[in-house]
C-alpha cells in the first residue's frame, strides 16, 4: 500500500471547469493532507504535489492557461516536483491539438491531439459489419499499464472513467505509460520523469482511480 | 478489450431527500440521498442520475447542498436533472460537484440554451433529456410507420416535434449525451420502447441512456442489445432491493454485453 508523502497538493484552477471532484477525491485519500484549489503561482510553486486538471475545449483552455501565465508556472514545475495531469491537462501538455481548428499546446510530451472521428468502427459483429463507436468516448474503458509507479496495487487492463473526443498520440513510445483502445489505440497515460499525465478522470473513476490519486500523492517523482 | 455499457440507477430528489419510495435493506432512512448514493456506488453503478423534483427555484439550494455531500463519498459521475433552466442553474450543479446536467423542457424551449451550455461547460457535462410518446405505428421494432413526439411537463404537453429528429438537432447543438425517456413506458415495467431508443440511438453519433420501463433485469439487457442504446437507466428495480447493480451487470455480462465488473 502506498504511504502519502504530500503535505500539500495544490489543484491549478485556472477558470476551466469542476475542480470539486478533484479536490474531493484527493482529499479523499489524504485526509492530512493540505488540497487546495488556487490559480496563485507561489502557492503551487509551494505545494509538494501539483495537479493539472482540465475540461472543455483546448482552445479555450490554452488561452486560460497563457493568460494567467500557467504555462510558465506547470514549466517551472515540471522541473522540480510530482505533476499529475488530468484529461485536458494531458491535452494542454501536448504539442498541438488539431480541436478548435489547430491549437499550439505546452509541447512537454512531443505529440499530437486528434479527432476520433465521425465514423470510428469498432470490433467486428456476428453479421460482418463492425460495431459503430460514438463519439465522445464516454464510460469505463480498460487501461493496458506499463510499469510506472503510478500504476501500483491497480490491476492491469482495470477499467477508468473517460469522456473525450480527442485523443494522444505520442511521438515517443516511451513515454507512453498507459494504452487505451476505442477503434484505434490511443494514449490513456504519458509519463517522462516527474510528470505524469492521464486520459481518464481518476477523480471519478471510484476505486481504481483514488487508488491512482493515491498513489501520485505518495509519489516522490522518480520513475 | 471494449467499452463497457453503463448502468445507471436515477433517483428523485425533493428538495435535498430522495422520494418516490426507496427501501433497501439495512438502510432505516432510505431518504439520505448520501447513504442510497454510496450504496449504489458499492453495487458498482456506473454513473448515478439525480431527477429534481423540487417545485420551486428558491427551494433547490437544497438540491445544491445534497450534491456537495454526495460528490465528498461517490468517485463516481453524477447527473442531475430537472429544473436546469438557465446557464446559472447549470454553473451551480457543477461548482456543487455534479459531473453532468440533464436538460429537458428548457431545450424545448430554447434550443439555444443547449449550444450556450456546451460552448460554456464542454458537451462532455451536457445531457439533453428526452420525453418521447409514440404517435404512430404499432411500436413493434422493425414497423417503419412507427413515429415518436417530443413531450414535455411530464408528458402531458405535446409539442410536435419528431423524437428522432429532435434527436439529431440536439447532438447538433452540442449534446454530450441523450437521455431518452418512453413516456408510455414510464413505471410500466414492461420493458423499454425499443422501437424508439433503436430509432434515436442509430440516428446520432453521441451516446444514448435508455430510460422507461425496466421491470427486470432481461429488459437492461435488451435494451443494448436490441435497442442500441449505450447505457440503461433505472429506478424501482433497484430501489427496493429486488435486484442490486451487481446482479444486473452480472445478468448483462452473461448476455455477452461488455461491463465493468471488478
Amino acid at each position: 500500500m502506498s504511504k502519502v508523502i504530500s503535505k500539500t497538493c495544490a489543484v491549478i484552477d485556472y477558470g476551466m471547469g469542476n475542480l470539486h471532484s478533484a479536490h474531493g477525491a484527493l482529499q479523499k485519500v489524504a485526509p492530512d493532507s493540505h488540497i487546495l484549489v488556487t490559480s496563485d503561482p507561489a502557492q503551487i510553486l509551494a505545494a509538494d504535489h501539483v495537479v493539472l486538471p482540465g475540461v472543455g475545449a483546448i482552445r479555450d483552455c490554452m488561452s486560460e492557461i497563457q493568460r494567467q501565465e500557467i504555462d510558465q508556472v506547470v514549466a517551472e514545475v515540471a522541473k522540480t516536483k510530482p505533476l499529475l495531469g488530468i484529461c485536458v491537462g494531458l491535452q494542454a501538455m501536448m504539442t498541438r491539438s488539431e480541436e478548435n481548428g489547430g491549437i499550439d499546446c505546452m509541447n512537454m510530451f512531443s505529440g499530437q491531439v486528434r479527432y476520433f472521428g465521425d465514423n470510428l468502427l469498432g470490433d467486428a459483429l456476428k453479421d460482418g459489419t463492425n460495431e459503430r463507436l460514438k463519439v465522445p468516448h464516454m464510460g469505463w474503458n480498460q487501461v493496458e499499464q506499463i510499469a510506472h509507479p503510478l500504476w501500483q496495487d491497480i490491476k492491469d487492463q482495470s477499467r477508468f472513467y473517460f469522456v473525450h473526443s480527442y485523443f494522444v498520440t505520442a511521438d515517443d513510445q516511451s513515454q507512453v505509460k498507459g494504452i487505451g483502445h476505442y477503434g484505434k489505440p490511443f494514449a490513456a497515460a504519458m509519463g517522462q520523469d516527474n510528470v505524469f499525465a492521464v486520459q481518464f478522470h481518476p477523480e471519478k473513476s471510484h476505486k481504481n482511480g483514488l487508488q491512482l490519486l493515491q498513489n501520485f500523492l505518495s509519489w516522490d517523482g522518480q520513475a | 478489450m471494449a467499452l463497457a455499457k453503463r448502468i445507471i440507477p436515477c433517483l428523485d430528489v425533493d428538495q435535498g431527500r430522495v422520494v418516490k419510495g426507496v427501501n433497501f435493506v439495512g438502510i432505516r432512512d432510505a431518504g439520505d440521498p448520501v447513504e442510497v448514493a454510496k450504496r449504489y456506488d458499492e453495487q458498482g453503478a456506473d454513473e448515478i442520475t439525480f431527477l429534481d423534483i423540487t417545485a420551486t427555484h428558491e427551494a433547490r439550494g437544497t438540491t445544491v447542498k445534497m450534491v456537495e455531500a454526495i460528490a465528498e463519498h461517490v468517485f463516481i459521475p453524477l447527473t442531475v436533472g430537472g429544473g436546469i433552466r438557465e446557464i446559472a442553474d447549470i454553473r451551480r450543479m457543477l461548482n456543487a460537484g455534479a459531473d453532468k446536467v440533464s436538460i429537458n423542457s428548457a431545450a424545448v424551449f430554447n434550443p439555444d440554451f443547449v449550444r450556450e451550455a456546451s460552448q460554456k461547460f464542454g458537451a462532455q457535462c451536457i445531457v439533453v433529456a428526452i420525453d418521447a410518446k409514440r404517435v404512430a405505428g404499432s411500436g413493434e421494432l422493425g414497423d417503419v410507420d412507427n413515429k415518436w413526439e417530443i413531450f414535455t411537463h411530464g408528458g402531458r404537453k405535446p409539442t410536435g416535434i419528431d423524437a428522432v429528429e429532435w434527436a439529431i438537432k440536439m447532438a447538433d447543438y452540442g449534446a454530450g449525451e441523450i437521455l431518452l425517456t418512453s413516456m408510455d413506458r414510464d413505471g410500466v415495467k414492461t420493458g423499454f420502447d425499443l422501437g424508439v431508443t433503436r430509432a434515436v440511438s442509430d440516428a446520432v453519433n453521441i451516446p444514448v441512456i435508455a430510460s422507461g420501463g425496466v421491470g427486470n433485469l432481461e429488459h437492461l439487457a435488451e435494451g443494448v442489445l436490441l435497442g442500441h442504446a449505450d447505457a440503461v437507466l433505472a429506478a424501482s428495480i433497484f430501489h427496493f432491493g429486488e435486484h442490486t447493480v451487481q446482479e444486473a451487470k452480472q445478468h448483462m455480462s452473461d448476455a455477452g454485453i461488455e461491463m465493468r465488473i471488478d
